[in-house]
């Protein structure tokens, strides 16, 4: 029942947000969200820290923009073209990476996305130092006018909760059971007859795809593809958001997010220290709350709820 | 020698750690049918041959045959797809899912759905009622929805050996299975190695000779990575090398 009145009142919060908020901003931390989300799949479920998702997010922004500015396809079309890039992209790192283990997974996948980068930066259709830049947002599906604000908060905001969903379904699939017996334990999920690289790949290439459709949202929204979005302190801020919020839950990395964007939002004027405090946040939360805020909050709901039980026994 | 006749057969197999064999040259054949036991001191490299069948591990040289095929180089779930599925000496649950989930995840491969993310999880539920029975098979029916990671270590092993059970194995590889149980899930688990062996090979290391008097038809002694002795339990048990080896370092 409270499950039920939460999801209600987030969805009307959804709803009347851009009419209290700047929507800009909260299209910018919905398309981090769904980023942190899809990274999160990877680090929370099959317990794979990747340190290259920039590369995926800033793939998709890249030929999301130049598929709306130079071919002048539609943006259904653009964005579904940076998502399969991002996907395919993933197949190839997945490939190359998935075989490896802890720190040797992170390290092949920046290696990669470097890679990525300085391609990002030689290219000539990628506009080296100045990115893509006025991408024209276009019609969505050849009437929806996307210039409109407000109309494209709605986008945004349906294609964050459609892949939430693709994501929380992931989860509670039998493919999520798999990944779950892969990250507790992968010899004996081996022993059990499942060939587990190839549920990692599936599991990297889906979260490659999503953090794609991430990227090509974001170049909507700021009519702009740069090197930003694929410089590693990208695939670092996500690890943030990710820890920040609780990895292995499903809000988790929404609440890292929208903290992060906010935080980089409120104190963008103090310059460089935006790095420092953030920096400074993510040790305390490390050496505080190590399963991040939904995490925390979640085990404290359950340590309550357990005391109740205790006491009626004893009584 | 019929090539139907045994399950398992083992040339020359080898492994050698930086210069140390742990396995040496050991041959082995186990007979369908047979509940076979690997014995030895400490060290004899009897987990090493476990990790070499199964390929957690590559042998350096030997070959190794299941059914008459070899699968000298068959990766380590195809192993386990093949029918030949191991339990772990160092107990290996899922120890964040419930107990009647980490029997499901063993069941769930044969529905085909492994791979379908965007099926609900709720299809799995199919699977309840062999779950349910696999864990009363080993007396666990009333920890269902405990959490595996909280269940002492004698129960552990007991979900383990229901989950190896789950995959329906045509040869069983136990790996002390009763290691650090009370005597009572002792007696239970041997009863269960005995009924489950009946329709199965079971090959298993175990240290406790008790249950292996009474459940195994072959042994095999393993000293320092080499084959020591094998036969029939009575006869094993009363040659000198054997019981100056083993019997006569503490064990048992
Ligand atoms: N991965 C490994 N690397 C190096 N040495 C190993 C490895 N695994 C086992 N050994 C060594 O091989 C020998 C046999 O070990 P093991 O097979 O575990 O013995 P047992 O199961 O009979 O007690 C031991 O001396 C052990 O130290
Ligand atoms: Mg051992």
């Amino acid at each position: 029942m409270i499950r039920i009145i939460s999801l209600v009142a987030l969805i009307i919060i959804a709803l009347v947000a851009p009419f209290f908020f700047y929507p800009v901003f909260l299209m910018k931390a919905l398309c981090f969200a769904l980023f942190a989300c899809a990274f999160n799949l990877l680090l929370g479920y099959v317990g794979l820290l990747s340190f290259g998702h920039a590369a995926f997010l800033g793939s998709a922004a890249y030929v999301t923009g130049h598929s709306m500015k130079v071919l002048g396809l539609p943006p259904e079309l653009s964005i579904l073209a940076g998502t399969g890039a991002a996907a395919l992209l993933g197949l190839g790192f997945g490939w190359l990476a998935i075989r490896r283990q802890g720190i040797y997974f992170a390290m092949i996948t920046l290696a990669l996305s470097q890679m990525v980068f300085f391609f990002a930066l030689q290219a000539p259709f990628t506009g080296g130092e100045d990115g893509i830049q006025a991408i024209p947002r276009g019609y969505l599906l050849g009437f929806i006018d996307l210039n409109n604000q407000l109309t494209l908060y709605y986008f945004v905001l349906a294609m964050f909760v459609f892949g939430w969903l693709v994501i929380y379904r992931t989860i509670h699939s039998p493919f999520g059971q798999v990944l779950k017996a892969i990250r507790e334990n992968e010899p004996r999920a081996i022993s059990l007859g499942y060939r587990t690289d190839q549920y990692k790949l599936m599991a990297f290439v889906l979260s490659a795809a999503l953090s794609g459709m991430a990227g090509a949202t974001k170049t909507l929204v700021f009519q702009l593809a740069s090197l930003t979005d694929v410089h590693w302190h990208m695939s670092g801020e996500v690890v943030l958001m990710t820890l920040l919020g609780g990895m292995g839950t499903v809000f988790g990395p929404v609440v890292g997010a929208f903290l992060v964007v906010t935080i980089q939002n409120y104190l963008a004027q103090l310059g460089s220290w935006v790095t420092i405090i953030q920096g400074g946040i993510f040790v305390v939360c490390v050496l505080l709350f190590r399963r991040g805020i939904v995490g925390e909050a979640m085990a404290l709901a359950r340590k309550l709820r357990k005391k109740p039980e205790k006491e009626d026994a004893v009584s | 020698m019929a090539s139907g006749e045994f399950v398992l057969e083992t040339e020359g197999l080898s492994k050698e750690f930086k210069g140390f064999f742990a396995v040496r040259d050991v041959s082995l054949r186990v007979r369908k049918g047979d509940i076979h036991a690997l014995i030895g001191p400490n060290g004899a490299g009897k987990t090493t041959v476990f990790n070499l069948l199964t390929k957690f591990l590559t042998p350096t040289a030997g070959r190794i045959l299941y059914k008459g095929e070899e699968i000298t180089k068959t990766g380590p779930a195809d192993i386990a797809r093949k029918g030949m599925v191991r339990s772990f000496q160092i107990s290996a649950v899922f120890p964040h899912l419930s107990l009647l989930e980490n029997v499901r995840i063993a069941l769930q491969r044969e529905l085909g759905t492994s791979f379908h993310f965007w099926k609900s999880d709720d299809s799995l539920s199919a699977l309840n009622d062999r779950a349910m029975a696999l864990l009363e098979a080993v007396g666990l029916t009333e920890f269902r929805n405990h959490t595996a990671g909280d269940l002492p270590y004698g129960r552990k092993r007991a979900l383990e050996i229901a989950m190896a059970l789950a995959c329906e194995p045509r040869l069983l590889l136990l790996d002390e299975p009763t290691a650090g149980m009370t005597h009572e899930d002792i007696v239970r688990i041997t009863d269960l190695i005995g009924r489950v062996s009946e329709n199965r090979t079971v090959l298993m290391v175990e240290h406790n000779l008790s249950v292996v008097s009474n459940l195994s038809n072959v042994i095999t002694v393993l000293q320092r990575g080499e084959i020591l002795a094998e036969g029939p339990y009575e006869e094993v048990s009363k040659m000198p090398e054997v019981i100056s080896a083993y019997l006569g370092t503490g064990h048992g």
